[in-house]
C-alpha cells in the first residue's frame, strides 16, 4: 500500500546523481529553496488500506503495511526546481484500495516536494495484483500500489528539431512489474502514443481512459528557440505537472494498471517512437469526441433506451462540462489579474524606492525604503497565489473538461456497441430469409454455405450482444468512480488552496507587523 | 514668520481641526458638498453646504490677500482639482485617487484641505474662511480672477525654462529638489492607483467566480455527486470571502496611503509654486534688494515648516495604511482558517 507522505523513496537503481538530471531552464524562474507553493497540505484522504474496512477510513491495517500513515506536510514546489530524486515521491503518490468501486484516487499533487522522509514500504509478499473480478466486488479484499512522477523536463537537440524529455518514475511493490523501483525518459509524443493504443482497445472499451494535455504549437516553438525565459518555463512546467497527472490517472484505474502497454510505457528502456499522434493537436481530442457524437446522431437506428439511467447521464455529462468550461474561463481571468497585479506591485516598489531616495528626511526616507522591500514581498506572493489560483484550479477544471469529453466518448462507444449488435442482427434477419429462399428454390450447395454463414452470424449476434452487456457494466462502473474520485479531488485541492491562502495571509500579516515600528518611528 | 505677524485673536468662531465633509449629493451635473464644523463657544454644529465653485472662491480669497505681510511665503494647502460628474476616461485619470468610488476620498480630500486652512496661522485670520464655514448662503463665486493667476504661473513657467537660478542656494536646492520629489511623488501615486485599481479587478473576478460555483450545484441522490456540490457551495462561500478581502485591501489602500500620497503630490506642486512666485518677484524686482532680503527669513522658516508637515501627514498616512492592511490581513487570515476547518469537517 502506499506510503503516505514523508518518506524518502530509496536511490534509483540505475539514477543520476540528484541535481545532475536538473534541467537548466529551471533555473529561469524564482528561487533559492523557497517552495511555490507553500502549502502544508494535510491529506485526510486516505482511503482505507484495503483489508474489508471501508468504514474507517483513517485506519491502518496493522498487518499489512509497516509504514505509518503520516499525513502529508510537505511543502511542495510546482516542479520549476525540477527536483532531486529523493523526493519524487514525497507527494505524488497513488493509493489504491479496492474496497470501494474503482480505485482511491491520487493525492493529488503535481511534483515532489523537498522533504526527508521515512522508507518506503516494502511488503510485496502481502499483495497481490487485483484481478478484474475482485474489482467488481465491492468489498475487494486487496489494495496495492504504485507510485508514479514525471520530473526533470531536458531539452534534446537543437533548434526546431529539439525537443524535451522527461523522467518517468515508478516505484511499486507489484510483482508484476520487473522492480520495485525503476524510471524512463520519455518525451511528449510517447504519451500520446501510449493513449492512442489504450483508446483502440476494445477490451477497454467504456472505459474513461485519461486524455493527456493537448499539443502546443506556440508553446514548443518557444521552447525549441529557447528553454530560458518564464514564458517557456512555465509552458514546460505546465505540460509536465499535466503529464504527471495525466500517469497517476491511468496507475490509479485498475484496468488501464494491467496494460501491457502501460507497463511496457513505464518500464522499457527505449520505446519506438509513436507516428500518429497528429490527430491530438490542439483541440484535436474534443474535435475527435465530438466528431464521434456526430456520428452516433446521424444512426439510422436509433437506440431505444431501455434504461434511462444512460440518458439521464449524459444529459448531466453535458450540462456539467458547460459549467466547468465557464469556471475555467472566470479562474483563467482571475490568474491574468493576479499577474497583473504582480507587475503593478514590482513597479510601485521601484517608484517607492526611487521616493526614499530622493527624499531628505532620514527617518522617512528610510521608511519608504522599507515600504519598497514590503512591496517587493508582497510581489513574490502575489507571484505564488496567482500560481496557486492556476496550478490548483485552472488545471484541475482543464482535466475535468477532458475528462468529461472522454466519458462522453464512452457513452458513445456504448451506442456503436449497440449499433453493430443491432446491425448483427438485421443481416442474421436478411441471411435465414435467404436461406429460405433458397431451400424454396431447391439449390443444396448454396444452401449448405447460407447454413454456415447463418451459424456464423448467430454466433457474432451473441457475442456483440454480450459486448453491448459488458460496455454497459463498463461504463456504469465508471461513471460511479468517476463521479467518486471527481469529489475526492476536488475536495482535496480545494483544502490545499486554503492552506495556501492561509499560509500566505500570515506571511502578509509578518510583513506589516515588521513595517509598522518603522512608520512609527518617523517623526 | 512668528515675529512680523502681530497677534490678532482669530476670528474664526469654529474648531479646525474637526471639520468633516459628511457628505456629497448629487444633483445631475453638480455636486454639492455638506460641510460640519463645531462652534468654538459651546455645543453646536454649523451645517453648510458647498459647491467646488465655493471651494474655489474660497481659494481664491486666500491667494489674493495682498494686505497680509508674509503672504508671499506661505504654502497654500492645494485643492482638488475640479470633479465632475461622468467624466471622460482622461478626467476621471487626472483626479487619480479622488475619482475613485463613489466620491469618499474626494471628499475626505477636500476635508484635510478645509482642516490646512484652519491650521494655519495666517490663512485661518482671512474673513473668507469664516463666511465659507458658518454663513448659510452660498459666498459669492466669482471666477474673474483665476485667469490672473493662470497668467502668473504661465510667465514663470517661461523664467524657468531660461534657467533662472535663484541668487540664494538654499532656495536653489529647494527648488530643485522639489522637482524631483514633485516627480517621483507623482509617479508614485500613479503606479499605486493601478496597483489598487488591478485588486479592484481581482476582487470583482472573484466574484463572478463565487457566483458561478454557487450554480454547480447538481441534482442527485448519488453521495458523491451531492460531495461533490457540497464542496462548489463551500468554494464559493471562499471566493466570496476574496472577494470581500481584496475589496477591503483596495479601500484601506486608497483612504490611507493613496491620499496620503495624492496630498503630498499636491502639496509639492503647490511648494513649487510657492518658489515661482518667489522666482517671479526675483525676476521683476530685481534692482529692489530690500524686498527680496525681507523675504528671506520669512519663507526659510516656512520651508520648514512645510517639510515638517508634510513628513508628518505622510507618516500618518503610512502608519494608518499599515494598520488597517494588518487589521484586514489578520481577519482575512482568521476566515481562511475557519473556512479550512469548515471544509475539513465536511461529512462526506
Amino acid at each position: 500500500m502506499a506510503a503516505s507522505s514523508d518518506r524518502n523513496p530509496p536511490p534509483f537503481p540505475a539514477t543520476e546523481d540528484p541535481g545532475a538530471g536538473r534541467a537548466d531552464m529551471a533555473d529561469g524562474d524564482s528561487d533559492e529553496g523557497e517552495d511555490i507553493f507553500v502549502s502544508n497540505s494535510n491529506n485526510p484522504v486516505a482511503v482505507s488500506r484495503g483489508v474489508s474496512q471501508p468504514d474507517h477510513v483513517n485506519e491502518m491495517p496493522p498487518d499489512l503495511f509497516s509504514e505509518e500513515e503520516a499525513n502529508n506536510t510537505t511543502a511542495r514546489s510546482n516542479g520549476v526546481h525540477s527536483d532531486d530524486d529523493n523526493d519524487l515521491f514525497a507527494e505524488a503518490h497513488v493509493e489504491l484500495s479496492t474496497d470501494k468501486p474503482g480505485s482511491a484516487r491520487k493525492e493529488l499533487s503535481t511534483s515532489s516536494g523537498t522533504h526527508p522522509a521515512s522508507s518506503i514500504t516494502q511488503s510485496p509478499a502481502a499483495m497481490q495484483p487485483t484481478s478484474l473480478e475482485q474489482l467488481e466486488d465491492e468489498e475487494a479484499k486487496d489494495s496495492f500500489d504504485v507510485d508514479v512522477a514525471v520530473t526533470n523536463p531536458e531539452k534534446v537537440g537543437d533548434g526546431m528539431n529539439a525537443y524535451v524529455t522527461y523522467k518517468v518514475s515508478t516505484r511499486t511493490s507489484l510483482p508484476m512489474f520487473k522492480s520495485k523501483a525503476f524510471s524512463a525518459r520519455r518525451r511528449y509524443s510517447d504519451f500520446l502514443g501510449l493513449y492512442e493504443k489504450l483508446s483502440v482497445k476494445q477490451s477497454l472499451h467504456g472505459c474513461i481512459i485519461p486524455p493527456p494535455p493537448e499539443k502546443s504549437v506556440v508553446g514548443m516553438t518557444k521552447v525549441k528557440v529557447g528553454m530560458d525565459d518564464p514564458s517557456s518555463v512555465e509552458f514546460v512546467e505546465r505540460r509536465r505537472a499535466a503529464l504527471e497527472r495525466y500517469l497517476q490517472r491511468i496507475v490509479s484505474h485498475p484496468l488501464l494498471l494491467q496494460d501491457p502497454d502501460v507497463r511496457e510505457f513505464l518500464e522499457r528502456e527505449d520505446l519506438p517512437r509513436a507516428v500518429s499522434t497528429q490527430t491530438l493537436s490542439g483541440a484535436g481530442f474534443l474535435k475527435m469526441i465530438n466528431k464521434a457524437s456526430d456520428a452516433v446522431n446521424k444512426m439510422t437506428i436509433k437506440m431505444n433506451e431501455s434504461d434511462t439511467w444512460f440518458e439521464d447521464k449524459f444529459q448531466e455529462v453535458e450540462s456539467e462540462e458547460q459549467q466547468l468550461r465557464k469556471l475555467h474561463a472566470l479562474v483563467d481571468s482571475l490568474v491574468n489579474h493576479r499577474k497583473e497585479l504582480c507587475g503593478n506591485t514590482a513597479i510601485f516598489a521601484k517608484s517607492m524606492a526611487m521616493l526614499g531616495n530622493s527624499e531628505d528626511n532620514t527617518a522617512l526616507s528610510r521608511a519608504l525604503s522599507q515600504l519598497a522591500e514590503v512591496e517587493d514581498k508582497m510581489e513574490q506572493l502575489h507571484q505564488e497565489q496567482a500560481a496557486s489560483d492556476f496550478f490548483i484550479f485552472e488545471e484541475l477544471l482543464a482535466d475535468y473538461i477532458r475528462l468529461l469529453g472522454a466519458m462522453r466518448g464512452c457513452f458513445d462507444q456504448r451506442m456503436r456497441a449497440w449499433q453493430r449488435w443491432q446491425e448483427a442482427q438485421s443481416t442474421l434477419q436478411k441471411k435465414r430469409e435467404s436461406e429460405a429462399k433458397l431451400l424454396w428454390a431447391n439449390k443444396p450447395d448454396k444452401l449448405q454455405q447460407a447454413k454456415e454463414e447463418i451459424t456464423e452470424w448467430e454466433a457474432r449476434v451473441t457475442q456483440y450482444e454480450r459486448d453491448f452487456d459488458r460496455i454497459g457494466v463498463t461504463v456504469r462502473k465508471e461513471v460511479l468512480r468517476f463521479e467518486k474520485e471527481k469529489a475526492k479531488d476536488f475536495k482535496s485541492q480545494i483544502i490545499k488552496y486554503l492552506e495556501a491562502m492561509q499560509q500566505s495571509q500570515q506571511r502578509l500579516i509578518k510583513f506589516w507587523e515588521a513595517f509598522l515600528p518603522e512608520a512609527k518611528a518617523i517623526a | 514668520m512668528m515675529e512680523e505677524v502681530k497677534e490678532v485673536t482669530p476670528c474664526l468662531s469654529v474648531h479646525g481641526h474637526n471639520i468633516k465633509v459628511t457628505e456629497v449629493l448629487k444633483d445631475r451635473d453638480t455636486l454639492t458638498f455638506l460641510i460640519v464644523s463645531q462652534k468654538l463657544s459651546g455645543t453646536g454644529e454649523y451645517h453648510v453646504d458647498r459647491t467646488y465653485d465655493d471651494f474655489e472662491w474660497l481659494q481664491q480669497q486666500l491667494f489674493f490677500q495682498e494686505d497680509m505681510p508674509g503672504i508671499e511665503g506661505v504654502i497654500f494647502p492645494p485643492l482638488p482639482a475640479k470633479p465632475q460628474v461622468n467624466a471622460s476616461a482622461k478626467v476621471i485619470k487626472q483626479l487619480g485617487f479622488l475619482g475613485l468610488g463613489e466620491w469618499q476620498p474626494y471628499c475626505k480630500a477636500l476635508e484635510a484641505f478645509l482642516r490646512q486652512v484652519t491650521a494655519h496661522s495666517i490663512l485661518s485670520k482671512n474673513k473668507a474662511v469664516e463666511i465659507f464655514l458658518t454663513s448659510s448662503d452660498p459666498p459669492g463665486r466669482q471666477r474673474a480672477r483665476k485667469n490672473i493667476f493662470n497668467r502668473l504661473s504661465q510667465a514663470v513657467e517661461e523664467m524657468r525654462k531660461e534657467g533662472h537660478k535663484d541668487v540664494d542656494e538654499f532656495f536653489q536646492t529647494e527648488r530643485d529638489h522639489n522637482l524631483v520629489l514633485t516627480g517621483c511623488t507623482k509617479t508614485a501615486a500613479e503606479r499605486f492607483l493601478d496597483v489598487v485599481l488591478t485588486e479592484q479587478k481581482i476582487a470583482v473576478a472573484s466574484g463572478y467566480f463565487s457566483a458561478a460555483l454557487h450554480l454547480c450545484v447538481e441534482p442527485g441522490e448519488n453521495p458523491d455527486t451531492q460531495a461533490f456540490s457540497k464542496a462548489c457551495v463551500k468554494l464559493s462561500e471562499v471566493f466570496d470571502s476574496m472577494k470581500k478581502n481584496m475589496a477591503r485591501v483596495a479601500e484601506n489602500n486608497v483612504s490611507t496611503l493613496g491620499l496620503g500620497l495624492d496630498l503630498e503630490s499636491r502639496y509639492q506642486e503647490a511648494e513649487k509654486e510657492m518658489l515661482f512666485r518667489r522666482t517671479c518677484k526675483l525676476v521683476e524686482l530685481e534692482t529692489a534688494k530690500r524686498n527680496a532680503e525681507k523675504a528671506k527669513p520669512v519663507k526659510k522658516a516656512a520651508i520648514a515648516l512645510f517639510h515638517s508637515v508634510r513628513v508628518e501627514m505622510l507618516q500618518q498616512a503610512l502608519v494608518q495604511w499599515c494598520e488597517k492592511q494588518l487589521c484586514t490581513a489578520k481577519e482575512s487570515a482568521d476566515q481562511f482558517g475557519q473556512h479550512l476547518q469548515a471544509f475539513r469537517g465536511m461529512a462526506w
